[in-house]
């Protein structure tokens, strides 16, 4: 599992380039996530369309990286793969993050 | 081999010869008790008849329901030391059966976690966990759990469309 962030201005985008997020990665997420959002973004978008799997210690992590960065600030998903938005589904996490479709394009580009 | 992670002179947790009755399976892996290893084991099945031509929800079902089995094993049965665990599936279709057997320590009081989900209070409350046993018991058709002779024995029922 390799994370890579990118501003994007009004957000910080963070892409996760492995295929799932399990307990035998969990905690290596956690920690990368928390390094990467070192940074004053009020928003952050963590893109998941890579990752197929994603178990309860995954969840736990994707939860323990949004509490990390402090309250005021917003960790949102994007690009859930069918069984990734069934563990979100399933344990009501999808009514706690906004849940994207896609990353979202700038204000420039919204028309 | 995970055995350089074993401390010296700590026996082999191995699944004996004779195995306990009922334990024949369509299809059946072994599995050393450890994170990466759970992780190969469920590739392994996923891409073995009968889970390769199963679709993909049926596949994620699947691996969700004995990801989670895996990981309580391996956290909470064999507390993290080495041991084996045997995957079984039978493939009765429109399901599966799955049957996962280790020779770790029981369920606390033979039970199996009720696995219901905690409140989701936003901010520092939000829960990190208790989902394990929540998704077994929701996205099973049937579960039963046994202590048989050393063994646990947990056998669960899936879709397979």
């Amino acid at each position: 599992m390799h994370l890579f962030s990118e501003d994007r201005g009004e957000f910080l985008l963070i892409r996760a380039t492995g295929d799932r997020i399990d307990a035998a990665g969990a905690i290596q997420f956690k920690e990368k996530m928390r390094e990467l959002t070192q940074t004053q973004d009020a928003r952050v978008i963590l893109d998941l369309s890579t990752v197929a799997f994603l178990d309860s210690s995954g969840l736990g992590a994707v939860v323990a990286a949004m509490k990390a960065m402090g309250p005021g600030r917003k960790l949102e998903l994007s690009g859930l793969t069918a069984t990734v938005e069934k563990v979100f589904r399933l344990t009501r996490m999808d009514s706690v993050f906004t849940i994207h479709k896609s990353v979202p394009e700038g204000m420039r580009n919204a028309g | 081999m995970q055995g350089n992670q074993r401390p010296h002179n700590a026996p082999e947790a191995t699944l004996p010869e004779v195995l306990p009755t009922g334990m024949h399976h369509q299809t059946s892996v072994t599995i050393t008790s450890e994170n990466n290893a759970v992780r190969e084991g469920l590739s392994q099945l996923l891409n073995m008849e009968p889970l390769s031509g199963l679709s993909e929800n049926s596949r994620g079902t699947f691996e969700i329901v004995l990801a989670e089995a895996l990981n309580n094993v391996v956290e909470h049965a064999y507390s993290n030391a080495p041991g084996t665990i045997l995957v079984g599936v039978d493939h009765l279709p429109p399901i599966l059966r799955v049957s996962v057997y280790d020779q770790g320590l029981p369920m606390p009081d033979g039970q199996l976690p009720k696995g219901e989900l905690k409140p989701l209070v936003e901010g520092e409350e939000l829960p990190e966990g208790g989902f394990g046993w929540f998704l077994i018991r929701t996205l099973t058709l049937d579960l039963e759990y046994e202590r048989d002779g050393g063994f646990n024995k947990l056998r669960f029922v899936v879709p397979a469309e």
